[in-house]
């Protein structure tokens, strides 16, 4: 076995295989684990997954919702303990892998065409 | 001894976060020689890893090894012992002599960086870029004038620079895998993947006294 395969070996065994397939467009709901004061709880972080990076174990999707009028962004590290669950709330149509244009969009134009052809 | 493999990250599964760590290939290595007061005056092992073809071996190391009864090693390397009883000849050393959460000094050689300049050797500051100054990655001053009239050796210099041997010390164990003869140590470790590693229990000021 060479240091590569032992490398990846080491990395699979931490890795989910229960994640849905995300695209870049789609609606998710992502259960995040936060502690508060000793106690631990999920708490639910839904929006548009605007850019995919990385690979295998470093595997992150960054998700966009405009909350109160205000721009949020948060990157998600897929495969860490910290992320509970990931639903799949609406598949986007969308041209780009990267969609930050929608950083400059407001109101209405923020809004992502669905597609039906991919299984929620 | 052992073979840097390269670096990933694990989870810690209660907090949830990721834990930067180095894979390293841990022998499985084999004792060539016993240092004993009575013959050399000290107390050692001599210890050998990475096993070749016997062409890449001289007459003499050849000979060396056949005293122990070891295979074909390339490299041999001593570690002074407190009591060499617990030793034999062409005893294999594994990574069960570590355990998870243990303390390790690891030693390896740092990565070459061939004739380094100031800035990158010595970490000095940069000259103006602009404003007519030529004085871009230049030293400054090495020295007064005529008096002394010469520059003081070890002023830092051009030079040089990696290379050299150097020791991370109290690196913790994340896991022991004995079947595959690896461990992963929390952090970063000298030199570039496949370098040669020697890794001891770390040496920890007062840890003898108790």
């Amino acid at each position: 076995m060479n240091a590569q395969e032992v490398i990846r070996s080491i990395e699979q065994e931490q890795m989910k295989d229960d994640l849905p397939d995300i695209y870049v467009g789609d609606t998710v709901r992502v259960g995040v684990v936060i502690q508060e004061g000793g106690k631990t709880r999920t708490q639910p972080f839904e929006g548009i997954v605007i850019a995919k990076r990385h690979t295998g174990i470093n595997e992150t999707i960054t998700v966009r919702r405009v909350f109160q009028g205000v721009g949020v962004e948060r990157v998600f590290l897929l495969h860490s303990p910290r992320i509970r669950d990931i639903k799949i709330i609406r598949r986007g149509k969308v041209r780009r892998a990267k969609l930050y244009y929608l950083r400059d969009r407001v109101g209405k134009a923020i809004r992502v065409k669905e597609r039906f052809d991919r299984k929620k | 001894m052992g073979q840097k493999l390269g670096m990933t990250q694990i989870f810690d599964q209660e907090q949830g976060t990721a834990i930067p760590v180095t894979v390293i290939e841990l022998g499985p290595s084999t004792v060539t020689q016993i240092k004993t007061p009575n013959t050399d005056g000290y107390r050692a092992i001599q210890v050998g890893y990475h096993t070749v073809k016997e062409k890449k071996l001289t007459q003499p190391e050849k000979g060396h090894l056949k005293k122990a009864n070891a295979p074909n090693l390339r490299h041999l390397k001593e570690y002074r012992v407190a009591d060499t009883s617990e030793y034999e000849l062409g005893q294999s050393l594994t990574v069960d002599l570590f355990s998870e959460g243990q303390l390790v000094d690891v030693r390896g050689t740092s990565i070459g960086r061939g004739f380094a300049g100031y800035q990158k050797r010595h970490k000095f500051s940069r000259g103006p870029k602009t404003h007519g100054s030529k004085n871009y990655r230049s030293p400054g001053s090495i020295g007064p004038g005529s008096t002394p009239g010469r520059t003081y050796p070890g002023t830092r210099m051009a030079g040089r620079m990696g290379s050299q041997t150097v020791t991370i010390r109290k690196l913790k164990v994340l896991r022991v895998d004995s079947e595959r003869n690896l461990i992963l140590v929390k952090g970063s470790i000298p030199g570039k993947s496949g370098g040669l590693l020697s890794i001891t229990p770390s040496n920890l000021v007062g840890a003898s006294a108790n």
